[in-house]
Formats: C-alpha cells, sequence, structure tokens
C-alpha cells in the first residue's frame, strides 16, 4: 500500500500531447503506471500511441473521467494554461491532480486554491512546480525517476526535487512507500502536513523522511504538526543553511524575508519537536538508517 | 522583483492612487531641475531596497531648488546598509496629522492573501505588533473575490480609522487591491498612509514586490529591473536563461535542481570551515536536462568569475542518466577551447544516481587533468573546498 497513489490510480495527463507531457506519459507507462488518456480539447477524439500503448485523447477532464474512469491527472500545460487546467480538473471533481508546471503566477495559484476551497476540496492539489508523487513498484504520476529504489516502507515529503531523488538513491536498499514532491512554490495545494497525516495513518510507512528548503514557515508548522500528532519517527533536512537573505534561490519560494524563512529557525522547530535533522543529505541517510535498523 | 519607492509611487499614480507630484533623480542638478517645479519644500529621499533609510540619514528635507541639489549631493553615493544610492526621489512635502499603515500581501500559510491595517503607521508595523497587538486589523481575502467597496469598509473598521477618513481609506482600499491585482503583486504596502492638514488621506510611501513568474503577463516589468545592481554575471547567466546568483567565496557551483543545489552550498560552506572559510561562489541550477550545451553555458558564467578558484559540478542522475552528463561535461570543456576559452581552475565533479558507474567511468576515460572525480557530495565538496584554498 501507499498514500494517495496505488497501484489502482487510473491516471491521465493534461498537455499528453505537448513535448514535456508525451515524454513523461511514456516514461508513466514504462515505469508501470495505469495511464489511461490524455486531455487536448482540438485533439479530441484522436489516439496516440506510446511504444504500442494506444492513449485516446479527449476535449476534457469531465470527458476522461467519464469515459476511463481516471481518478488522477498530471498536469503538464504551460504556466499561462495551468490555472484553467487546474480549475477544469478541480470541476470534474477528480480525486488528486498533480501539478508539474513551474513558473505559474503565484494568484493564479491561489486563485485555484481558493476554488478548490468553495468546492469543498475534493480534489487534492500536488504542486505547482513539483516532480510529482510515485509510490515505488506500483504507480508514478509526475517526472519522478520510477528505477531509484524498490518498495519499501519509508514515506518522504520534500519540497525539493532532486534531494527527494538523492534520499531515495541513498536509502534505496531500505526502499519507500510513497514518495511526495510537493514543490517549491509560495503557495502550493498539498503541504508537509498533509502528507505526514497520511503516512502516520498509513498502515505500509513506518517512518517519515522530510525535506524543507528556506522560506515561509511551513517546516515550523509541519514541525508544531509532529509534536501533536505524528508518532512514527521522522528525519528531517532543510537546505539554504547559507543562502543569503533576499535573493531567491532558484525555487519562487525559496528566499529568506528578514528574519522570516531562515533553515536555522526551521531546524530547530524540527528538533523541538523531537526530529532527528541532518546537517547533509548523507547525514539524513545515516539517520534514517539508524532509525529503521 | 522589489520595486524601489518612485516605481511603487508611479504604479500608484497610474492606478488612480492619491500620492504627491515629485520626481527621481540621478544627479544634483537633475534634482534641482525637480526642485524647481515643485513649489514650496521638497523631501529628498534616499532610493534604497531596505529600510531605516531615515535614521540612516537617507531622507532630508529642502526649503528650495538650492537646498535640494545640496542634500542631493549629501544623499547621492551614501550607503545605506550595503546599499549605495544610485537615485533620489524627491516629492511635495506635505503637513502630516496623522500616520497609518495599510498592506496586502500573499499569505503562505493560508494559501490566500492578507490585509493589514493599523492606525499606527510610520513605523516598522513589527514593532507595532509587538507593542500594540491591538492597533493591528489582520484581515483575510478571499482570492476569488477580492476588495470591494463593503470588504473595504469591514476593513476601515477593522483597522479602527476614524470616521472622517474611513471613506477616503476605504477608497483607496479598492484601489490598492485593484493594483495588487492588475500588477501581480505579492505585496503593496503604504507606510505611512497619512492624514494631511487638509483633510486628505495620501500614499507617502510605496513599497511594492511583484511576482517574477507573472512576468509573461506584464512585458512593462522588464523595465522596472535595476540594472545597476543586477552583477554582471547574473545579467549574463539570465541571457542564456540560467539560474544563477552571484555570491561572495571562491568555490564554483553548478548542480541541477534548486534544492539540491542550495544543499551543496551549505555542504561547501562546512567543509570550507576546515579550510581557511572558503565559501561557494554562487548557486547555479542547470536543471534537470543537464545537455552539454547547459552544462557548457554554466562552466563558462562560473569560470569568468574571477574569484572562483575551483568548481563543483554536483550532479545526481535522475532523469538525464550520468553517462550523458559526463559527456557533457567533457563536451562542455571542449566547446569552451573552441571558444578560445582556456580552463584553467580545477573541476571536482560528483555524479550519482542514473548510471552513475558508466558516467564515471566516462570521466576516467578521458583522463581531462582538470577534472577530478569524487564519487559522495560530502568528499567532493571536501575536495572541492581544499583546491579553493589551495589556489587563493
Amino acid at each position: 500500500m501507499a498514500i494517495w497513489l496505488t497501484k489502482d490510480s487510473k491516471v491521465i495527463v493534461q498537455g499528453m500531447t505537448g513535448s514535456e507531457g508525451s515524454k513523461h506519459t511514456r516514461r508513466m507507462l514504462a515505469a508501470g503506471t495505469n495511464v489511461v488518456g490524455g486531455v487536448n480539447p482540438r485533439k479530441a477524439g484522436t489516439t496516440v500511441d506510446f511504444d504500442g500503448t494506444e492513449l485516446p485523447v479527449f476535449a476534457g477532464v469531465a470527458d476522461a473521467i467519464k469515459e476511463t474512469g481516471a481518478d488522477v491527472t498530471v498536469i503538464f500545460v504551460p504556466p499561462q494554461f495551468t490555472k484553467a487546467a487546474v480549475l477544469e480538473a478541480i470541476d470534474a471533481e477528480i480525486p488528486l491532480a498533480v501539478v508539474i508546471t513551474e513558473g505559474v503566477p503565484v494568484q493564479d495559484s491561489a486563485a485555484f486554491w481558493a476554488h478548490n476551497v468553495v468546492k469543498g476540496e475534493r480534489t487534492r492539489i500536488i504542486g505547482p512546480n513539483c516532480p510529482g508523487i510515485a509510490s515505488p513498484g506500483a504507480s508514478n504520476a509526475g517526472i519522478i525517476p520510477a528505477d531509484i529504489t524498490p518498495a519499501g516502507r519509508i514515506g518522504l515529503v520534500s519540497k525539493s526535487g532532486t534531494l527527494t531523488y538523492q534520499l531515495m538513491y541513498e536509502l534505496r536498499d531500505i526502499g519507500f512507500s510513497t514518495c511526495v514532491g510537493i514543490g517549491g512554490d509560495p503557495v502550493i495545494g498539498t503541504t508537509h502536513i498533509d502528507a505526514l497525516r497520511a503516512f502516520q495513518d498509513d498502515p505500509d510507512t513506518d517512518a517519515i523522511v522530510m525535506i524543507g528548503e528556506i522560506g515561509g514557515d511551513a517546516e515550523e508548522r509541519a514541525a508544531e504538526f509532529i509534536k501533536a500528532h505524528v508518532t512514527k519517527p521522522v528525519v528531517g533536512y532543510i537546505a539554504g543553511f547559507t543562502a543569503p537573505p533576499g535573493k531567491t534561490m532558484g525555487h519562487a519560494g525559496a528566499i529568506i524575508s528578514g528574519s522570516a524563512g531562515t533553515a536555522d529557525a526551521k531546524k530547530e522547530a524540527l528538533e523541538a519537536a523531537g526530529v532527528k535533522v541532518g546537517k547533509t543529505p548523507s547525514e539524513t541517510a545515516r539517520l534514517m538508517r539508524e532509525v529503521m535498523s | 522583483m522589489d520595486l524601489f519607492e518612485y516605481q511603487g509611487r508611479d504604479l500608484f499614480e497610474r492606478h488612480g492612487l492619491p500620492v504627491l507630484g515629485g520626481g527621481v533623480a540621478e544627479t544634483p542638478q537633475e534634482a534641482r531641475a525637480i526642485a524647481e517645479r515643485v513649489v514650496g519644500r521638497v523631501v529628498v529621499k534616499a532610493q534604497v531596497k531596505v529600510g531605516g533609510r531615515g535614521k540612516a540619514g537617507g531622507v532630508k528635507l529642502a526649503a528650495d531648488a538650492d537646498e535640494a541639489e545640496a542634500r542631493a549631493t549629501d544623499i547621492l553615493g551614501m550607503d545605506i546598509k550595503g546599499h549605495t544610492v544610485h537615485k533620489v526621489m524627491l516629492a511635495e512635502t506635505a503637513d502630516i496629522v496623522e500616520e497609518y499603515y495599510f498592506s496586502y500581501l500573499l499569505d503562505r500559510a493560508n494559501r490566500t492573501y492578507l490585509c493589514i491595517a493599523s492606525v499606527a503607521g510610520g513605523m516598522e508595523i513589527e514593532q507595532v505588533a509587538e507593542e500594540q497587538p491591538d492597533k493591528v486589523a489582520k484581515i483575510a481575502i478571499d482570492a476569488n473575490v477580492g476588495v470591494d467597496r463593503a470588504k473595504a469598509h469591514e476593513i476601515a473598521a477593522a483597522g479602527q480609522f476614524p470616521a472622517e477618513v474611513a471613506d477616503q481609506v476605504a477608497d483607496i482600499a479598492v484601489k490598492l487591491w485593484q493594483t495588487f491585482i492588475a500588477e501581480d503583486a505579492t505585496l503593496v504596502e503604504v507606510n505611512p498612509l497619512a492624514k494631511v492638514g487638509d483633510g486628505r488621506v495620501l500614499c507617502l510611501d510605496a513599497k511594492v514586490t511583484l511576482d517574477e513568474n507573472a512576468g509573461f503577463r506584464h512585458p512593462d516589468h522588464e523595465a522596472l529591473v535595476d540594472q545597476s545592481a543586477v552583477d554582471p554575471l547574473e545579467q549574463a547567466a539570465k541571457a542564456k536563461d540560467l539560474n544563477y546568483v552571484k555570491l561572495d567565496g571562491e568555490v564554483g557551483i553548478i548542480g541541477n535542481g534548486a534544492g539540491l543545489v542550495m544543499s551543496t552550498l551549505d555542504v561547501v560552506a562546512y567543509a570550507g570551515e576546515g579550510h581557511g572559510g572558503v565559501k561557494p561562489a554562487n548557486f547555479l541550477d542547470i536543471g534537470g536536462g543537464a545537455s552539454a550545451a547547459v552544462m557548457a553555458n554554466g562552466l563558462e558564467i562560473v569560470l569568468s568569475d574571477p574569484s572562483v578558484k575551483s568548481v563543483f559540478v554536483n550532479v545526481f542522475g535522475g532523469i538525464t542518466a550520468c553517462d550523458e552528463v559526463a559527456n557533457g561535461i567533457i563536451q562542455a570543456l571542449a566547446l569552451l577551447e573552441q571558444r578560445g576559452e582556456a580552463v584553467t581552475k580545477p573541476l571536482v565533479v560528483r555524479l550519482d544516481g542514473n548510471n552513475a558507474e558508466a558516467g564515471r567511468a566516462i570521466l576516467d576515460e578521458a583522463k581531462n587533468p582538470l577534472v577530478e572525480r569524487v564519487d559522495t557530495m560530502d568528499g567532493a565538496a571536501e575536495r572541492a573546498a581544499e583546491l579553493a584554498a589551495a589556489g587563493k
């Protein structure tokens, strides 16, 4: 088992006919993901061949759900069209929408989130600007390389893609239940706390790796949540201890504003909640290894 | 992107908010010319993107054009908390009766917007929140509803604005919201929002942060970039679509993925503590693809930084396998040679992840004397710091 994405998940791709969308649809299929179709109003009714797998293209998310029973959408459309794509997914009430697109204006993210709240949060949104979600050996929705690690009993939630891959790789002998990349934007759908809660409730996850970075106070709030609600061991890592204030470090949300959002503050909050925090990714892996031994 | 006060003021004016007349000057002569157009006293304000300029002597009154020129001479070139003053804004003076505070900002935690309003303005709002928390109103704004007339009055009431200014404050609240949305801002702050002698309420300062991700909707925002503050290397990197931030150390950093590169900076800084305090020279994320051409562009930028003494290339092969990355590095070095760029600084390369063995073999076979392979991130950081210290 895993959280949110299992071998039974039926995945559609918004933007499947674009270059990124088609490249990653092929990769998701190769990873064993049950991709059942794509969405593009201009190419509705056609099919696309992915190395022998013919996938139908639908006019909209609602049509795709009706025809295929899809319960996950992965969104690869360019930033200009991301808001409309997510709103469509929310209106179709698809249970999980994974927004890979980088560079989405924050007002657009705030707008689709507000819409999701009005609609009763029937759709779990992951991202934007994220690598997606992978349940090794079962399904892969997004761009996380599928062959880094086999299935196992560690859960991982991270703001960063490559740091996720790094930790998956270092702990591949133990394996992961689910890895969730929540993205590095200022406004995101699924938070560290959402993932921590789900891993805490997942009988197939024994311990959790949580990766954060400078900017905002999501890690501090996650620390409070861990203190109050998480009994499984959590190992943490924070990137950006030496980042200068006022500079955006790659991710739109990774910026220290005044004295807020520093890595030190996040580390302290996590340690106060009983989380072991590694100084480097390798030390973090070692701490997790101790927990799992 | 943070704007200068004068840019914020212009934006406010364009959206119909009440601001005082004035202009911006880069020389004392320009300052004089603006002061001559203004009736009466002027205020000369240093344009820096940092708080506390008043205390630092960056804001002065001038009775006439002569004095304005003299004050501009004093302030231009000043250093305020590490920011050199290249521009001054000159504005009409106002006879301030009361100072308020008003802002809209992104509330990351609640994934919505927040209005902060207070009748105790003119000082840091954090300080007011600490000393007089009952004087600071925080009102959540629904992203899909925004601020209409009714919401604006709700804000004015929550902020305890006096009855005689409530209508004006509500009017400003609506227009400021329209500015916030129309310009894709993540912060608009007016401190002080002031009631002046004739009863008008005016925006006497403007702090604006714009969302760079929304640039595609705002081609005009490009002109607001402060070219004087942009590091030439950052400028060159931007022209090549590279995500580069100049830092002040000696170890050049190239990696794939923002999180991994941030982590690399940390690991190098820790390693540097044992090597005379060498530090990372830059942040450079070449992205998931890491093709030879992008690697060459990245190397070119990093190697052209004279303070760089060694380079740490830290790549985790995910979507792009390590053999492709290794070929990319070798090709990049060849490309640089073809361009006539003599590469003389040592490169420490750490490849891990997808096809790491094959990638490492390619580096070994190439036998480039400048390229040293270290297979762990911590070990490679240690070696890069050591080489940088030796090259200092």
